[in-house]
């Protein structure tokens, strides 16, 4: 399945200067993961800053750095990364690919079989993900099949990448690997697709605003 | 420069570096330099990305971009290492998970060095306001909503200039998909 909801250039551009917050940018990273052709893009970021490292007014190091250079090169011990051969690839397994890619699979301690689900109630789910970074708030959802999530607007910006299932919003379709950028001017209702449970990651950087009196009130208890 | 850091990632060859090391690190120092207050600071960053790149060389390949890049990847991710608390999640090219890329990258150093050229002359193009926001957004630790207040300019203009200046220079490499 080809990923059709890329992440924009905007946010591959701080990825790729290394100024996204430790939230967003494990679902830019995840998102990558699963979306060659945004990867492609990346490179195309990363070839333009080395292009302007090249170009950049050099500034002399201090003193003689080579000499120093030379001899901490001379002391270390030789780097076994440096000298070993690439491992071979390993055999092709017969266990199915993981759910839940690199670098998230990590962040929750398993795929998807293994996670201990928390309910937000009307069937949906969630886990929330800890950062570190004071500025995210990360969790995993669960929608359930056909049920939508309640609609809501944003504080500041919502990413929501989808890992399996998928879900409608706004006429679009966002399937395993989209990815979805909201920001404070988006008001929406995604829906998870029917015959199957939607399973995304979600960050934020302020709370949801939903419509519903009613969710507004239990908002704080579920920390959404 | 791809064929000296071939040829140190092959013969471990210290001529090499050193020509190497003699570009690169007042590049490198200069590139920290913008990014941190304290020079001791960029400094020691700079030995730092210059000792990797000596012990990583054997990992460099033509075909995963150009030296320049190579070496601006290294230097971004140990600072992020040494100055953010927080991890720094990644994808991983072996997880099973991993999807590959149909499409074949560029397998020689001929059709690297040529598509360095291609872009180093798209960037020539760029005008002046997108250039400085490309420098802005690379080279200093602002955020894009500090770049549009420090520019006096609208966050939605931020984003735009970098959209506009990516779209040329994807353009003028006729991106292969
Ligand atoms: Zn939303
Ligand atoms: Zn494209």
């Amino acid at each position: 399945m080809t990923v059709r909801h890329e992440v924009s250039d905007e946010l591959l551009a701080s990825y790729a200067a290394g100024t996204l917050a430790e939230g967003w940018r494990l679902a830019v990273a995840t998102h990558l993961a699963l979306a060659p052709h945004a990867r492609r893009r990346l490179a195309l970021f990363e070839k333009t800053a080395g292009q302007m490292l090249e170009d950049i007014q050099p500034e002399a190091p201090a003193g003689d750095v080579w000499v120093k250079i030379r001899a901490k090169i001379d002391n270390q011990q030789p780097s076994p990364v440096s000298t070993m051969p690439r491992a071979a690839p390993e055999k092709p397994s017969l266990a199915p690919a993981p759910v839940l890619p690199e670098p998230l699979r990590s962040y929750l301690g398993g795929d998807v079989m293994d996670l201990k689900w928390r309910t937000l109630g009307r069937g949906a789910y969630h886990i929330p993900i800890r950062t570190e970074d004071g500025e995210t708030n990360v969790r995993l959802l669960r929608i359930p099949a056909g049920k939508p999530v309640p609609e809501h607007s944003h504080g500041g910006r919502e990413l929501t990448l989808v890992l399996s299932g998928s879900f409608q919003d706004s006429g679009e379709l966002f399937a395993r690997g989209d990815i979805e950028e909201a920001d404070a001017t988006l008001t929406h209702q995604p829906i998870a697709t029917p015959g199957e449970d939607c399973i995304c990651l979600a960050v934020t950087d302020a709370p949801l605003r939903f419509k519903s009196m009613l969710l507004r009130l239990v908002q704080p208890l579920l920390g959404i | 420069m791809a064929e000296l850091l071939l040829a140190i990632g092959r013969d471990r060859d210290i001529q090499a570096f050193e020509l190497l090391f003699k570009y690169y690190a007042p590049r490198v120092k200069a590139y920290l330099a913008r990014l941190e207050r304290d020079n001791q600071a960029a400094e020691e960053l700079m030995q730092e990305t210059m000792i990797a790149v000596w012990n990583k060389s054997a990992q460099f390949e033509t075909a995963r971009g150009n030296v320049s890049t190579w070496i601006f990847t290294i230097a971004r991710n140990l600072r992020i290492d040494a100055y953010r608390k927080n991890r720094r999640p990644d994808f991983d090219p072996d997880d099973p998970a991993f999807v590959p890329d149909p499409v074949p990258s560029a397998d020689s150093l001929v059709q690297e060095l040529q598509e360095a050229e291609r872009l180093r002359g798209a960037m020539e193009t760029l005008p002046e306001q997108q250039l400085q926001l490309l420098r802005l957004a690379f080279f200093s630790e602002r955020t894009h909503s500090d770049i549009a207040d420090a520019l006096n300019i609208p966050i939605g203009t931020v984003k735009s200039r970098i959209r506009l200046a990516f779209s040329k220079l994807r353009a003028a490499l006729e991106e292969r998909s």
